[in-house]
């Protein structure tokens, strides 16, 4: 089997992928970049929790001019997993206005971002329509 | 003690566009003595110095221009908050004079950005060929495009998205319509980077650049410096009756940073720090949103506009739509908003905007704006973000004589 490592170190690929986040053990903020103490109450202590797979759009745009080498059109978006906001672009939708909108319901799905030269598969993530979705597995 | 009044002496703006045979310092130093000039005064007179470019990246652009407009040594203060820069440097003159520092002083931003095309989003170039952890998200490879966008016009986008998601019916069509606007109102504009006039079915048919902004919904890149004397209501006295009738009050100078919110974390949220920035502009004042007689805010984006309106105060919250689909946003509306024609139109050369802004309103004021004037107009508010964020907001009156 390939070795596969996450793309970034709050998604979590065994057993299931799902993304965590780190939160303040004093007032619940939660957050997915290293902080060195919470921007909302101060507090220095965090634990990791797990952010539910599914969620609802509430913003996007679709990307049609983008920096050199990345792949254009693609849906980026906010999705409002069970009150956490997680920044993700939507996949395994066409890139239109007519396939996507707000309020969509959506769940996490991973995508192969490439193989380094050891042989090593980066998986990314992204959300995917819940309607209609195949199953990734 | 209440501190003394502020009053804006002098002002002045560049044409806004391209200028391949000027450099960054010749711009910032155009719009310093053209300021000077406009306000009667000389840089002997100025006690402190505020300055700002972007791309200088720590250049010192303040001391490069005293250099060629009078080395008198005096402090000066380089800054830098994004697009909110300009307001930035014209507020840190204003609290020096309000410190008791000195009794006038000198702002000033500069950029040369034509034909800079897109200027944020990551660069895949250096990825390396095995995985390695780096940065805050751990991540072993470029997120942007990744994970979400990273480019501006992708941000405001959602920015739009998700005010059209809360309140419900805005579409591609309403955005498209107030690019139209800032279009039309730049005709009127002789210092505009575009002068053009639009149809919305030009807008509409235009580049797609991140949905639903077209790259006519996008602000332009351009050459440009604005700049602006400050003094304060003695020294204002102590000078002669033309520059007493043209001084320009500075009623609120307001900059506000994000307060912690969830969702801000992952989307800037320009709404509640350009909230709070109104909020407290207005308490200062005294002045409330329905006293304005025209307003210059910060569409970077046709989407960003539509959401300002509602934080601005210019509506009831989730009436931005139904506001400007009555027409008070056009310059013969109620509140006319981007006269200028906005950054759409009139340009945004990013550490210029939040004085030229400024600069507009005053422009207003002094009864001076020719084909654009405003009749009577007696009260406007200046409005920039910056992402990261920062926001500055000018409320602004004309003297009572
Ligand atoms: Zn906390």
């Amino acid at each position: 089997m390939t070795a596969q490592i996450p793309l970034v170190d709050y998604l979590v690929l065994d057993p299931e992928p799902h993304l965590i986040a780190h939160e303040c053990d004093g007032c619940a903020a939660r957050y997915f970049d290293r902080r060195n103490a919470c921007a909302s109450c101060g507090g220095t202590a965090f634990h990791d929790e797990d952010v539910t797979t599914v969620g609802e759009v509430r913003a996007f745009t679709i990307v049609s001019l983008a920096a050199p080498g990345i792949p254009v059109p693609f849906v980026a978006a906010v999705v409002d997993c069970g009150g956490t906001s997680v920044r993700a672009n939507l996949v395994n939708v066409p890139p239109d206005p007519a396939h996507v909108h707000t309020g969509m319901k959506v769940r996490l799905a991973t995508q192969v971002v490439g193989t380094d030269s050891s042989g090593v598969e980066a998986l990314g993530f992204g959300f995917e329509p819940l309607e209609g979705a195949t199953d990734g597995q | 003690m209440a501190s003394e009044d502020i009053w804006i002496l002098g002002i002045h703006m560049t044409k806004f566009g391209k200028h391949p045979d000027k450099d960054t310092v010749d711009l910032a130093t155009e719009a310093a003595l053209g300021a000077l000039a406009d306000g009667g005064v000389t840089m002997r007179d100025v006690g402190v110095l505020a300055a700002g470019n972007l791309m200088g990246r720590g250049a010192g652009i303040g001391q490069l221009i005293q250099k060629q407009v009078g080395q008198t040594g005096i402090p000066v203060y380089n800054v830098a908050n994004a697009c909110a820069t300009g307001a930035t440097a014209l507020r840190t003159a204003i609290m020096a004079i309000k410190a008791g520092e000195c009794d006038m002083g000198l702002a000033v931003g500069v950029e040369k950005l034509a034909g800079a095309g897109l200027l944020t989003g990551g660069s895949r170039a250096t990825e390396k060929d095995t995985w390695e952890r780096s940065g805050r998200y751990g991540e072993v490879a470029a997120l942007d495009g990744r994970v979400g966008t990273e480019t501006m016009p992708g941000v405001f986008a959602q920015i739009g998205m998700e005010y059209a998601h809360r309140y419900g019916g805005i579409d591609f069509e309403l955005f498209a319509q107030i690019a139209e606007k800032n279009h039309a109102h730049s005709t009127l504009n002789p210092l505009a980077s575009y002068q053009k006039r639009f149809t919305l079915e030009e807008i509409m048919n235009d580049v797609m650049i991140s949905f639903p902004n077209t790259r006519p919904m996008c602000s332009a890149n351009c050459d440009g410096a604005a700049a602006a004397v400050v003094v304060d209501d003695s020294k204002l006295k102590t000078l002669s009756g033309s520059q007493q009738r043209r001084a320009v009050k500075v009623s609120a100078s307001i900059l506000t940073t994000d307060p912690w919110e969830e969702a801000c974390q992952v989307l800037p949220n320009v709404n509640t720090l350009t909230r709070n920035a109104a909020a407290q502009a207005y308490e200062a004042s005294g002045i409330g949103p329905e006293d304005l007689d025209l307003v210059e805010l910060h569409d970077c984006f046709a989407t960003a506009e539509l959401v300002h309106y509602d934080n601005l105060m210019l509506c009831e919250p989730g009436g931005a739509a139904d506001l400007f689909r009555s027409g008070a946003t056009w310059r013969d509306g109620r509140i006319p908003v981007n006269v200028s024609g906005g950054l759409e139109s009139k340009g945004h050369p990013i550490a210029a905007t939040g004085i030229a802004n400024v600069w507009e309103i005053c422009h207003h004021l002094r009864g001076e704006a020719g084909d654009r004037q405003i009749e009577g107009a007696k009260v406007g508010l200046a409005h920039v973000i910056g992402l990261g964020s920062a926001c500055g907001v000018h409320v602004l009156e004309r003297a009572a004589a």
